[in-house]
């Protein structure tokens, strides 16, 4: 019975993971391009979710919503590329990342200028009823959703290990002048890679939104991110996956047998501090590329 | 003698190039031909204009005036990743390569514009992109061969030392199969047997495939040894440009290299 439970917020902890995984995401890939922090992927989340809503309220059915916001965000990518990155080629990481704070405030404000700022329901049409394995009971819609997050999570793993492109986005991240040497186009890779933060963007808005609800608080689901990236390091996409699912099991069984001891509340902070103790032991994360400065 | 080391046609030509950054004349009216399958340094003090120039011929910079043409085309603004899409590969004075890839994927970005593979075909990464990455792969094995670099294969280049550095960003210049080569100080800071094997590799590729190799070096010995041609620039300014033999014996040349520490 002891153990069943265990089992039972383990498997609650590791599927919530999978959705912190997710939003890591969205960060390891802008990083692996660009080198940069991307502190606008919150607002990428926000925009997505609130823009596949306003077209459901629209009246158009869920695969057309989902299709046109898909496109939206495309677009988005392409514009910000088009409009901000291209400017600051051979630029110090420290301008784009500055960039990215500029985009995130545009890009919020954008959001609830079109959008409004009321709260919105999302349903994504999965009843969230447990079901029982083994004595083990498990949401349905956690399985759902981790799903969903693990094979986009496996899929661009793969994607950047393996091909081409994913060895021209490491490239691009570290050495603009080089990368162009070789002829690899710059901002076609930055359109790309913004392109796909943008449908990440989406997916994760869409599970966290039909958790949450959509409103402003959901560009606050990236700060989850942050302990994720720390403990599986910022340019790893297995590391986001590992990271996740510490952090999603660690703060549950934390919150269930540290929490009648101190004051309770764990989930809220126990990540961090996770993410702190791991930051003096590892600071390059689970993952990362550790780097040795030459002397 | 190999023929494809016979020298050939003019195949880039840079006319009355003018460049300044600020106040500062980095190029002054340089006119240069480069000849296929030629070796053609370009050489002069700290300062005279050397990168610049090749930032020019592959579009890192834009001149104020002139115009370049190659393989009888002439731009209006030349893009580095046009140039690499036409031929021209090159090293960097202060190397440039990407710190925390292996030696492997560092040469096999070289071979990007030889994979032709899409966005989505990739994102699909059995058949066509295996297929593709196994045969591309096998290239850039074989230039890891040639450069005798296969100890450090797997190894992040950051790690390595700086002769062997070099020597990576070589293999990923090679790993186009350029047209153009070009190098901004391929042996600077090496010992004399790394320079040694430098040469070698930079005479073998030349003597092999024919390529055209535009190197800046310092070492005099060197850019004696290994050159078909020598341009010489000082202050920006053009003095001397012709077979190895008449540059040593041009005054204008031994007055500006008298008149520094070299
Ligand atoms: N990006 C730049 N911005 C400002 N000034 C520059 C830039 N690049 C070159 N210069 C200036 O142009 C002049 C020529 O520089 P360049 O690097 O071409 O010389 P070089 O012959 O390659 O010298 P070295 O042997 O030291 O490498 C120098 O005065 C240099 O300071
Ligand atoms: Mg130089």
């Amino acid at each position: 019975m002891e153990f069943q439970f265990f089992l039972e917020v383990l498997v609650g902890g590791l599927l919530a993971g999978v959705m912190y995984s997710l939003v890591a995401l969205g960060f390891v890939l802008i990083y692996k391009a660009s080198g940069v922090f991307n502190f606008a992927q919150g607002a990428l989340v926000l925009f997505a979710a609130l823009t596949f809503v306003g077209f459901q309220n629209m009246g158009l059915p869920f695969w057309a919503a989902l299709i046109i916001t898909l496109g939206v965000m495309v677009l988005m990518g392409i514009g910000i590329e088009k409009i901000v990155l291209r400017r600051l080629v051979n630029q110090p990481p420290i301008s784009l990342f500055m960039a990215t704070i500029g985009l995130s405030f545009f890009i919020e404000g954008l959001a609830q200028m079109v959008w409004g700022t009321e709260v919105h329901g999302l349903e994504l049409g999965i009843t969230d009823e447990p079901f029982e394995v083994g004595g083990v009971f498990i949401s349905s819609f956690d399985l759902f959703a981790a799903g969903i997050s693990g094979t986009l999570v496996a899929v661009l793993a793969l994607f950047f290990q393996k091909t081409k492109l994913g060895r021209a986005l490491r490239a691009v991240a570290d050495d603009h002048q080089a990368a162009l040497s070789v002829g690899i186009p710059l901002q076609h890779i930055w359109a790309i890679v913004w392109a796909v933060a943008g449908f990440v963007a989406l997916v994760a808005g869409l599970l966290w939104g039909s958790r949450l609800g959509v409103q402003f608080a959901l560009t606050l689901v990236v700060l989850k991110a942050l302990p994720v990236l720390i403990l599986g390091g910022f340019t790893s996409v297995p590391g986001a996956i590992v990271g996740g699912l510490i952090v999603g099991a660690g703060e549950k069984l934390a919150e269930v047998y540290l929490g009648p001891y101190l004051s309770g509340g764990i989930e809220n902070w126990f990540a961090y501090v996770l993410a702190l103790v791991f930051l003096m032991v590892r600071p390059e994360g689970l993952f990362g590329e550790r780097h040795i400065e030459r002397v | 003698m190999n023929p494809n080391r016979k020298i050939g046609d003019v195949i880039l030509k840079a006319e009355n190039i003018s460049m300044s950054f600020g106040g500062v004349k980095a190029l002054t009216n340089i006119s240069l031909e480069v000849r296929e399958h030629e070796v053609l340094s370009i050489i002069g003090p700290n300062g005279a204009g050397k990168s610049s120039m090749l930032n020019v011929i592959n579009g890192v910079y834009h001149p104020q005036e002139g115009k370049v043409t190659y393989k009888g085309r002439t731009r209006d603004k030349m893009e580095p990743h046009l140039a690499a899409k036409q031929g021209i590969a090159r090293t960097f004075q202060n190397i440039a390569l990407f710190k925390g890839m292996s030696v492997l994927d560092n040469i096999m970005t070289g071979r990007n514009l030889k994979m032709h593979t899409n966005f989505l075909q990739q994102a699909w990464y059995w058949g066509r992109t295996q297929r593709e990455e196994i045969k591309n792969r096998k290239v850039v094995e074989e230039i890891i061969d040639f450069l005798e670099i296969q100890h450090v294969r797997k190894t992040p280049v950051g790690r390595l030392p700086y002769g062997l550095q070099k020597r990576v960003e070589l293999g990923r210049a090679l790993a186009a199969e350029p047209t153009l080569l070009l190098l901004d100080e391929p042996m600077a800071g090496m010992n004399v047997e790394e320079k040694q094997d430098m040469c070698r590799f930079i005479l073998d590729v030349n003597d092999e495939f024919g390529t055209t190799i535009v190197l800046i070096e310092h070492d005099m010995g060197v850019v004696m040894d290994i050159s078909d041609r020598v341009v010489v620039l000082d202050y920006g300014k053009k003095i001397g440009d012709g077979i190895p033999e008449e540059v040593r014996q041009n005054p204008a040349v031994i007055a500006a290299y008298l008149g520094t520490s070299h």
